[in-house]
């Protein structure tokens, strides 16, 4: 396959890697079937810490380098620690990373070398929701909005592209805009 | 009965495939299982016009030579144009022979028929990219009380029983169904996800001269750089009408019509849209901008900045604020346009891959023998149009005769 890729630009990102597995996965697609894990326990009023270590993808089990662990809590203001963050900051914490990565390898492979990238990320919540004061107020974000501010080597239209193309190929942009189905059960 | 070779489908594709043959002598038969251009006949909506101007309605050997170059034919008039090549090119055409089974056999093909078997050297597949329509799974969710129809079953809004309609997808079978519910006085939704915005005009010139001129309707498939997602990509949002406008989200929402995001799920009695519109609406914005940038360096380049108006940019896409989630109870009708497929279920299993994909290279099968041609970026990214076909038929006519000619024929 052909790249654009400019063999100066060094975003740290292996994108040759990436395309191999694209075209790996394109011919066998049964090991496109990945399966993310986390496990969550709780630690102590709203205090909890989830471990991340397995995953499985490419027809096998996978480990972490080490496991990673997580942890959320409430703030002071709603009569808790403040031990960690919220969930819902966490949420935004994990779409503004899947973006920001979204960024560097679209980058690379477009050939714009990055010097900075910077997002700012909002969500607007009405806790009038999860408190079932009116039950029309939804519980989650009525909306989230991200800025990103990038210093790179590209125009402002190409800046632009590019941001929109990480959108295009986020995990968590898509998890967060389109409904999933969610199942919790007793074991 | 016996042939070397059976083209099947007597629309664009299969005639320019019937002239190129006869060019170079190889005795044939076109098999239509209805008439000469039949899915124009009776699978289209009555005031579709073709997305291409006449001038640019060429086909091998035959070209519009009326008096309005710049308009649009109607239904009725492309019906005409393809019959009266299929008569100026005298193509040996089958009318209403339904093909059941194409069957590999040695070093040939087997052809059954509801009006017997043919036996074969080799087979042209050109019965069209829009066979089925293509359907999300959503559309299994919805409720028996709402009426449903596919873009291939829409006629006209008076086909539709009073109420609201809410029309999934906005290229342009979407786009156009859309428009013309809401100006027929209907209260109209319309389900957005991935497409290509585009002015039916720049600086005078339709869009389709430009994109011609630019060379960007002759980019070739072995040439571009990812060619399945240029095969996957939307069709243009376009409407070919007399008076030559732009149909495009601005449009939409000026004449009326909600527009919302990608039809995601229907959760009891609510219809749920995707959140990414804004992000789609951006890229759609920003490739649109930057083909018209791509157009004005060409004019530049080649001298035409004289002769044509400067260059103006279309607005960019506002949609305001747009729900995510809206009350299926207001709908009476969903109309789902959500795109087509070819359908292949008559051809031998031999000339597919385990993932049920026709392996080929620019519609020259791995099953030796076997052509497709009117496919999206099938050989270019004209493939499809009236006016690319010609030269996706000629290189695949060259293949196929050394194909008979290796097999000493």
């Amino acid at each position: 396959m052909s790249t654009t890729q400019n063999p100066v630009v060094d975003n740290g990102v292996n994108v040759q890697a990436l395309l191999g597995a694209r075209q790996a996965l394109t011919d066998a697609p049964p090991a496109a079937q990945f399966q993310w894990r986390a496990s969550c326990e709780w630690v102590k009023g709203t205090h909890s810490r989830t471990t991340i270590s397995g995953f499985s993808g490419l027809g096998q089990e996978h480990s972490h380098r080490q496991p990673y662990t997580v942890e959320s809590d409430h703030p002071e203001v709603f009569a808790s620690e403040d031990n960690a963050a919220t969930p819902p900051e966490i949420v935004l914490a994990a779409l503004a990373s899947c973006l920001t990565g979204g960024i560097a390898t679209v980058a690379t492979h477009r050939g714009i070398q990055l010097r900075s990238v910077t997002a700012t990320i909002e969500g607007a919540m009405d806790l009038q929701g999860i408190l079932g004061i009116d039950s029309d107020v939804r519980n989650g974000f009525n909306g989230i909005k991200v800025t990103y501010a990038i210093d790179a080597d590209a125009s402002k239209a190409d800046i632009e592209a590019l941001v929109a193309q990480s959108q295009k190929r986020s995990a968590v942009f898509d998890i967060i805009a389109n409904p999933t189905t969610v199942q919790v059960d007793v074991a | 009965m016996r042939t070397p070779v059976v083209v099947i489908g007597a629309g664009q594709a299969g005639l320019a495939m019937s002239h190129h043959l006869a060019g170079r002598g190889i005795d044939h038969v076109v098999l239509d299982r209805g008439e000469v251009a039949q899915s124009w006949r009776n699978e289209r909506w009555d005031s579709l016009r073709l997305l291409t101007p006449n001038w640019m309605t060429r086909l091998p050997g035959h070209r519009y030579e009326g008096p309005d170059p710049d308009g649009f034919m109607d239904k009725n008039e492309t019906v005409a144009f393809l019959d009266g090549y299929g008569r100026s090119i005298g193509a040996p055409v089958h009318t209403h022979v339904d093909v059941e089974q194409v069957t590999a056999r040695a070093g040939g093909f087997e052809v059954a028929t509801d009006q017997g078997t043919w036996t074969c050297d080799a087979v042209v597949a050109a019965t069209g990219a829009s066979s089925e329509p293509r359907l999300p799974a959503v559309a299994a969710e919805l409720p028996g009380r709402v009426d449903q129809l596919t873009a291939l079953q829409y006629r006209n809004p008076d086909q539709l029983r009073d109420g609201e309609v809410l029309v999934v997808g906005a290229s342009a079978s979407g786009a156009q169904i859309a428009d013309e519910l809401r100006r027929s006085g209907r209260q109209v939704a319309i389900a957005v996800g991935e497409h290509v915005r585009l002015p039916r005009t720049h600086r005078g010139r339709d869009i389709h001269w430009w994109m011609d001129a630019i060379g960007q309707l002759d980019e070739r498939y072995d040439e571009v750089d990812d060619i399945n997602r240029a095969r996957r990509l939307p069709s243009l949002q376009l409407v070919g009408s007399p008076e030559r406008r732009t149909l495009d989200l601005n449009a939409l929402c000026a004449s009326g019509v909600d527009v919302v995001g990608k039809l995601m799920r229907i959760v009891g009695q609510k219809a749920q849209f995707s959140g990414a519109l804004g992000n789609l609406v951006a890229n759609a914005d920003l490739k649109l901008y930057r083909l018209l940038a791509r157009i004005d360096e060409f004019a530049s380049d080649n001298d035409l900045d004289g002769e044509l108006p400067e260059p103006t940019a279309p607005a960019p896409t506002m949609l305001g604020t747009v729900p995510t989630e809206l009350e299926l109870g207001r709908f009476a009708t969903v109309i789902w346009a959500t795109g087509y497929r070819p359908s292949y279920s008559w051809l031998d299993r031999a000339a597919f891959d385990q993932y049920g994909r026709i392996v080929h290279d620019g519609g020259v099968c791995a099953l030796s023998g076997l052509y497709l041609l009117g496919l999206p970026f099938l050989r270019r990214r004209k493939s499809s149009f009236i006016d690319g076909v010609g030269a996706d038929a000629a290189e695949l006519a060259g293949h196929l005769h050394a194909h008979l000619d290796n097999r000493g024929l």
